[in-house]
């Protein structure tokens, strides 16, 4: 057997490639900046296209130009680069434009501290955009999540046409781990679905009320038309209340009404536990540590391992937590992703364990709030 | 060739509007250039020259305020053979100075039309980086506080191979157009015209008057003989064939057997310049030599070869969770820098944890075993320390054994390096043997 030593971000860059990612646009930030540093070396030697924009405005309406001309694409930055992507972010939503979006996450607020991990941006991934549509956001735990969320996150990006966002952190990303890349397994790469012969193209019209609209790239033989404004299905601006609703409709539900296939999660349920450990990101590597050291202690509990954020699985999260009356959420901030946990569990006891400090969060910190609460 | 309006939507114009003249010539112009509708896009901005793209049958990407020019470079990067037509008026202009300025400097082939009406129409006639400080406009007195850019002499002082200043209301327009969208590299027009909506009902401005305005700034005719350089997209494509391709990451063989087992953490206390990363990255090779799983993590300032340098290892028979290191298994503590870093951590240390530390270099007491170096009598400079301990620690057969020091150093290292760190391996264990 054979192993690499790779930090996260290296892990992301070789999952973009093998997704079929090729073209990248970024702005240097730490702790993001070895993701494109990784992009630039595989990327322009193997025919893609690899940009340093003059800011993260410019980055993302690299890639979002890209993408509208059928190219794959990957940008990267940290809290503060999320912000100045904003707007673009929601265009890419509203306007149903693929893109992978990572956010190494960094202690904020602002331009808080550059080298040091938190997971503090859960909630802002979500809704740090305007028009309050859901997104997807996918959270690795490690070295192999960061390889194989980012071929996932690819695939959702094409079949959904939407952003996709990686939500790492700077102790995943800028910690090296032994790997062995070609012993994971990875998903069938998708591709987005491209509109059939019947013209006129109409470049939102979609084939049910559910589901993303077939593509055709700018700069085929086909006009296409793409567009920022409220749109009808002819991509022309509209203020047609009927139309534009049932477009905003469309947007919500092609990702709710699929929730399960975009989910993922790990388990390690104990028979007869009474509390269940629900965790994602870095922190899930000390939760797996503490209920280790639990059970070896003749103590029972469960562990699940969110690995998709949003749109929040709601369905799993109820069902695992269903036989046990005691919940502790453990997380890198200051209990963000607790909201949700509350929100869907109002009968049981919930437990947290979190903080901003820099620091990860300990096995032995989680191992007390579930022993002692 | 035909023209390519959009007669399902007819443009809707104030009546007197610049904007239904650049149209009527950007049309002209794709039929004098017999260019087909599907080889063309239309970018279009924010604000009035944001409709441009609903007016032609063509490609059209219409965006946010100030942000056309960059997906234009992204559709341009991604299919060269496209003609990439960017409408903006002087309200973009001014958001999206970063993009402008650095569209000239970069050079991509675009055609950057600035609609230049001096003032937000759509808004309701606010001030724009071209309105001059004495017009009458939508902001009260603010524009009086302000200069008005030339844009023309900030895009060729910016690196624009091609700029051009054009009144609409004179002829050739669309000779001009033609002309920028045949120029191999970015250019830009900008083209003057009138807000009869906004602007001139408050300030009079008439094709004559826009005409003495600019006969009494520096010319701005075309290609600017000190900016012409490779296009952008031809100049990557040039470089990028030079390129070797990448394999995937290198693999090293798990061969050695690790004399102890479980999971033990590392610290490597350090300074900068004493080559700690590479230090770490090599104990944690030499552990994946004899398959242990491995994690590193690092802690240093944004200074180079100044202040502290930690490396913190964690080398697990079984995977590693928690990357955190709670009660490390050794410490190397070769410079005071890295110790002081670590200070809280050594008061912890228990009497399982081996300290490997130089004799110059002071750490508080504890509970662990304290082995000491000195690394100046046996003649090993500081930036060699950080391996010297890894020979220090195979040769106490700790955690790795010489061989798997041997693999990671034979597998990170090329020739000569490699060479010399396994003679300053065999001098160390020299060293110990005596």
């Amino acid at each position: 057997m054979g192993l690499s030593f790779l930090e996260g971000n290296e892990a992301i860059a070789h999952g973009a490639v093998a997704a079929g990612c090729n073209f990248f646009a970024g702005y240097p930030i730490t702790p993001a900046t070895t993701v494109y540093n990784t992009m630039l070396s595989l990327l322009p030697p193997s025919g893609g296209v690899c940009l340093q924009g003059e800011d993260e405005i410019a980055s993302m309406g690299f890639c979002l130009g890209a993408s509208m001309a059928g190219k794959k694409v990957l940008t990267a930055t940290s809290g503060p680069g999320i912000s100045l992507y904003s707007e673009q972010i929601s265009f890419a939503i509203g306007s149903e434009i693929p893109v992978v979006i990572v956010d190494v996450q960094r202690l904020g607020p602002s331009t808080g501290s550059a080298t040091r991990g938190a997971d503090g941006d859960v909630q802002f991934l979500q809704w740090g955009s305007s028009g309050g549509l859901p997104v997807i956001v996918l959270a690795p735990a490690d070295v192999r999540d960061c390889y194989l969320l980012t071929v996932h996150a690819f695939n959702l990006a094409e079949k959904f046409r939407c952003p996709v966002f990686l939500a790492s952190n700077k102790e995943i990303a800028m910690t090296k781990e032994s790997i062995d890349l070609s012993a994971i397994p990875l998903p069938d790469i998708v591709e987005r679905q491209p509109a059939g012969p019947n013209q006129p193209f109409r470049p939102f019209a979609s084939e049910n009320n559910h589901s993303a609209p077939p593509f055709l790239p700018i700069g085929g033989d086909t006009l296409v038309r793409q567009t920022s404004s409220t749109h009808g299905t002819d991509g022309y601006i509209t203020i047609d209340p009927a139309v534009i609703e049932s477009m905003q409709q469309r947007l919500d539900q092609k990702l709710m009404a699929h929730v399960d296939a975009l989910t993922f999660y790990d388990t390690d349920i104990q028979e007869g536990a009474d509390t269940l450990v629900i965790t994602y990101g870095v922190t899930s590597r000390s939760a797996v540590d503490a209920v280790a050291s639990l059970r070896s202690e003749g103590k029972a509990a469960s562990l699940l391992v969110l690995k998709t954020l949003w749109p929040v699985p709601e369905a799993v999260i109820r069902q695992l937590a269903a036989p046990v009356s005691r919940v502790v959420v453990t997380e890198m901030n200051m209990g963000l992703y607790l909201r949700e946990i509350e929100r869907l569990l109002p009968d049981k006891t919930i437990g947290f364990m979190g903080h901003m400090s820099g620091k990860l969060v300990t096995p032995h910190e989680i191992r007390e709030v579930v022993t002692n609460g | 060739m035909g023209s390519f309006l959009n007669t399902d939507r007819p443009p809707v114009f104030c009546p007197g509007c610049a904007h239904e003249r650049v149209t009527s010539a950007l049309d002209e112009t794709f039929q004098q250039m017999e260019l087909e509708a599907s080889e063309i896009v239309i970018v279009s901005d924010i604000g009035c020259s944001g409709l441009f793209d609903t007016f032609f049958n063509t490609h059209a990407f219409h965006g946010l305020h100030g942000r056309a020019l960059t997906y234009a470079t992204g559709l341009k990067l991604a299919r060269p053979e496209l003609t990439v037509i960017v409408t903006m008026g002087d309200g973009g202009l001014g958001i999206g100075g970063a993009h402008v300025l650095s569209a000239c400097r970069r050079n991509v082939d675009l055609t950057l039309m600035v609609l230049n009406n001096f003032n937000y129409g759509m808004t309701g006639g606010q001030f724009s980086a071209t309105t001059p400080s004495d017009a009458k406009v939508g902001s009260s007195f603010l524009n009086q506080l302000e200069m008005p850019i030339d844009a023309c002499r900030v895009a060729a002082s910016a690196g624009a191979g091609w700029v051009m200043r054009a009144s609409i209301y004179e002829k050739h327009v669309a000779d001009q157009l033609t002309a920028a969208i045949r120029y191999p590299g970015f250019s830009m027009i900008d083209l003057w015209g009138v807000c009869p909506g906004r602007y001139t009902k408050q300030n009079n401005l008439t094709p004559k008057s826009l005409r003495a305005i600019m006969d009494g700034l520096p010319s701005a005719d075309g290609p600017v003989p000190e900016n012409q350089r490779k296009e952008y997209g031809k100049h990557y494509a040039e470089i990028a064939a030079g390129l070797k391709p990448q394999g995937p990451p290198p693999q090293i063989e798990a061969r050695q057997n690790a004399p102890d087992h479980g999971k033990n953490g590392i610290s490597i206390l350090g300074s900068a310049g004493q080559r700690i990363i590479t230090a770490g990255e090599i104990l944690c090779l030499a552990g994946m030599s004899a398959g242990l799983h491995a994690t590193q993590k690092n802690d240093y300032p944004i200074t180079v070869l100044r202040g502290h340098s930690v490396s913190e290892l964690l080398l697990s028979d079984t995977t590693i969770g928690y990357t955190g290191i709670e009660q490390p298994a050794v410490v190397i503590a070769i410079a005071d820098e890295g110790v002081a870093r670590r200070k809280s951590m050594i008061d912890r240390l228990d009497e399982n944890c081996l300290v490997i530390k130089a004799t110059d270099v002071d750490v508080p007491a504890s509970r662990a075993q304290v082995h000491e170096i000195d690394f100046k009598a046996w003649k090993i400079k500081s930036q060699d320390r950080a391996l010297a301990s890894l020979a220090v620690l195979a040769g106490l057969d700790r955690i790795i054994s010489a061989d798997m020091l041997r693999a990671a150093i034979s597998f990170r290292f090329k020739d000569a390096i490699a060479a010399s760190a396994l003679v300053l391996m065999d001098n160390v264990a020299g060293h110990l043997a005596a």
